[in-house]
């Protein structure tokens, strides 16, 4: 038999234990400073990979570094699970968390709503004006929420070996010689186009393509402040979707495939050479070095030299832009909450020297002016080209509408190329989540 | 219910109550002390338990009745709007169709294959704990682990085919995780193979707590091998099947980890289940409510299958342990 105080201390443990447990699952550290001005700032980003995650430790120390009494937390999350989990619960709790990634649109505008994130407006004037249309996403309702810091337009990666071998001399600049040229590549016993259907999206930005080009800019930018599809280009863009997946232009099994995991992932049989092109944005070089350092165990892999980058041709006789390009990028917001230290923060990471060297890790597309020069990756500057080309960038359409909208009209566009849909089901999948918000 | 307490001192006699209710045993301060520390022994685990099961239940179930994204107050009641809104949505009657044909098949697919291998390994042979170990393999293999390596076997012109083409099979293959007529079949196959392990090590166990003396007493009366699994083997392996089936019930309704791997609830949503149907909308649509909604739905149809199988099927097994006696 325990002797009693014994047993009591056993009991007391216990609870503190218990207690402890419960505590650790209100995360999130409190940013009250250890008062004479200091302050603790956390900032959380989606980088889990080299170089980007040493590259913003190496931002948020010259940060500490410029602003004594400032010290930095700085932490990278899986995507997904920051975007979907952790931002939204720690938003919640209104308090532990100052600057975070930011996808923008439809995203920000619920968070707005919400009134969890800072209204920089004011602060980030010269930024504004100097960035350019490509802060659209990062504002709502004429207001500035935070900034972007990479920006990029999607197109085909494509292999130019496999193109030579199929004796493809002229890029595809219409839908017409896309198709010739996907002929081409059957023909040399090559398949086409790598899509990673078994992710959704991937598949969904051929709907988004087809939808640009057979909806005229005004149209596009109507129907996402009103969330209507009336418009028939949208069932237009369907149809010539249902057309090209017709032409079978993609790997066998494409609808189980990923977009980004491993060698079997789309990405990775461009990267190693199984298909000929892939429709993906300005991340893809980053993906496929990540894919190839997996596979080769060298850490110094890098895409391989044959990649080639064009953007998605235009399409005679279509109501859209033809010089219309689709795009996205990565930004920053500050919380509402935040101290004011957190938009000098989101300004650094802004500035012509944090984004040349952004550029210089070949990470994506730096946005502000002066930077350039710090791409070195020659796909990159393409990528950079066509986006300055553009005279209308429409940002991902599921980024557009949010995620419920977004979801179920990636969902209806994966059903159609599945051969399990029509047109009419993917506006109407729209239109009916559109319903539930 | 509390047992006599046996060990406090015998009671005085008191004067006799004034109210007719039967004489209670006073307490004595040293039960007191008792009760209070099997309380607060009890009381942490009962704080984590209410913490991190009761609380979060009843949060989906009030988040349930609401349209919520997951941002901002709660503050959009719709009543069981979301609860129309699943069951006429195709996509959740097709997961719950999936749910239930997993359920039905493996019960009737593992239960009569596990009981088969049991009784054949049931017996001294040679190389028994090689092959037991084999068996029980996939089932020690966490969800995660087992999803990834099919994954990587099952792509077209994959380890699996190939094994297939030097087996001699020319000519175009099943799209195994690609094609939507397949896929689900894949996903049942997987399953089996993760979870025939765990049925046949119960089986096993069941076979073991069976009498030698029954089986002499039959070999005496002259019943041949298969007149004795008949007669008495399975008919005292019924507790073991009945808790075995149970499991697999609540396991193929509550089914996630191993399809958001394998197949991600594709393709074209042909091995949905109501789990990966629920992550999807909570967390992938951020419909927090309606999603909350799906976890209601799944928690209740759960619990009115435990409820009736324990009490038309377990009773006789469980007498006093869990549906009380009588």
């Amino acid at each position: 038999m325990m002797n009693t105080n014994i047993r009591w201390a056993a009991v007391a443990a216990a609870s503190a234990l218990a207690v402890g447990v419960l505590a650790g699952c209100s995360g999130g550290s409190s940013n009250e400073g250890g008062g004479d001005g200091e302050v603790t700032l956390v900032w959380w980003h989606n980088a889990t990979g080299e170089p980007l995650t040493g590259f913003w430790q190496d931002v948020a120390a010259e940060f500490e570094a410029d602003n004594p009494g400032v010290s930095v937390e700085v932490q990278g999350y899986q995507n997904e699970e920051l975007q979907r989990t952790l931002i939204p619960n720690q938003l919640r709790t209104g308090e532990g968390l100052d600057l975070y990634q930011q996808w923008g649109a439809g995203e920000l505008a619920g968070q707005v709503d919400a009134g969890y994130v800072m209204d920089v407006s004011d602060q980030v004037t010269q930024e504004v004006e100097a960035l350019g249309g490509v802060v659209a996403p990062w504002q709502y309702e004429g207001q500035t929420y935070g900034l972007p810091y990479n920006f990029g337009i999607e197109g085909f990666w494509y292999n130019k070996e496999l193109f030579d071998q199929a004796g493809i001399t002229e890029l595809p600049t219409t839908l017409e010689e896309l198709y010739d040229a996907i002929d081409a590549l059957k023909d040399a016993g090559i398949t086409p186009i790598g899509v990673g259907a078994g992710d959704g999206w991937p598949a969904a930005h051929y709907w988004y393509n087809f939808a640009l080009k057979s909806c005229s800019p005004e149209v596009l930018q109507q129907s996402q402040s009103e969330l209507a599809w009336d418009d028939p280009c949208f069932v237009e863009a369907g149809e010539m979707l249902a057309e090209f997946v017709a032409a079978e232009p993609f790997q066998d099994g494409f609808l189980a495939t990923s977009a980004q995991q491993g060698a079997g992932s789309s990405a990775g049989m461009l990267a190693t050479g199984e298909v000929a092109m892939e429709l993906m944005g300005h991340w893809n070089p980053g993906v496929m070095g990540g894919i190839l350092q997996e596979e080769t165990g060298e850490e110094e892999a890098s895409p391989p030299e044959f990649l080639g980058w064009f953007n998605f041709p235009g399409i005679e006789g279509a109501a859209g832009d033809p010089t219309a390009a689709l795009g996205g990028g990565d930004g920053f917001s500050c919380s509402a909450w935040a101290p004011p230290e957190c938009v000098d923060l989101l300004r650094y990471i802004s500035s012509a020297d944090v984004q040349t060297r952004f550029g210089e890790i070949g990470a994506g597309v730096p946005v502000t002016p002066g930077s350039e020069e710090g791409i070195g990756d020659p796909n990159l500057q393409e990528v950079l080209a066509g986006l300055r080309e553009a005279s209308y960038v429409q940002l991902w359409f599921d980024t557009a509408y949010g995620p419920t909208v977004g979801g179920a009209m990636n969902d209806a566009v994966v059903q159609l190329v599945g051969g399990q849909g029509a047109p009419e089901d993917i506006v109407q999948a729209m239109t009916d989540a559109a319903a539930t918000l | 219910m509390t047992a006599p307490n046996l060990t406090a001192g015998r009671a005085t006699p008191a004067r006799p109550d004034p109210d007719p209710a039967p004489a209670r045993v006073r307490r004595s301060r040293r039960s007191l002390r008792d009760l209070a520390l099997v309380w607060g022994f009890a009381a942490p685990a009962l704080v984590v338990y209410i913490g991190f099961v009761i609380v979060p239940v009843a949060l989906a179930a009030v988040f349930s009745f609401f349209n919520w994204n997951g941002l901002g107050p709660l503050e959009r009641f719709i009543g069981f709007e979301n609860y129309v809104r699943a069951f006429s949505d195709p996509v959740f009657l097709g997961a719950l169709r999936n749910n239930v044909v997993i359920l039905v098949l493996s019960l009737a697919i593992q239960g009569p294959l596990a009981i088969g291998i049991a009784l054949l390994l049931n017996r001294k042979l040679r190389g028994r704990t090689l092959i037991r170990t084999l068996i029980f393999v996939p089932y020690v293999l966490s969800e995660v682990v087992a999803g990834l390596a099919f994954r990587l076997m099952l792509p077209p012109e994959g380890p699996v085919d190939g094994v297939l083409t030097s087996l001699g099979w020319s000519g175009p293959k099943p799209q195994w995780l690609a094609d939507p007529d397949i896929a689900f079949w894949t996903l049942f196959a997987v399953l089996t193979w993760k979870y025939l392990g765990l049925a046949i090590i119960l089986m096993l166990a069941g076979l073991q707590g069976i009498p030698e003396e029954l089986h002499e007493a039959a070999a005496l009366d002259g019943a041949s091998w298969w007149q004795t699994q008949r007669r008495i083997t399975i008919p005292l392996l019924g507790p073991t099947v009945r808790i075995w089936a149970f499991l697999s019930m609540i396991g193929s309704l509550q089914l996630f980890d191993m399809v958001w791997i394998l197949t991600g609830g594709g393709p074209l949503n042909a091995t949905q289940t109501m789990a990966t149907y629920m992550v999807d909308i909570g967390n992938g649509r951020s419909q927090i409510g309606f999603g909350s909604a799906v976890a209601v739905i799944l928690f209740l149809i759960s619990l009115v299958i435990a409820l009736i199988y324990q009490r038309a099927v377990l009773r006789r097994d469980m007498v006093g342990a869990v549906t009380g006696r009588g």
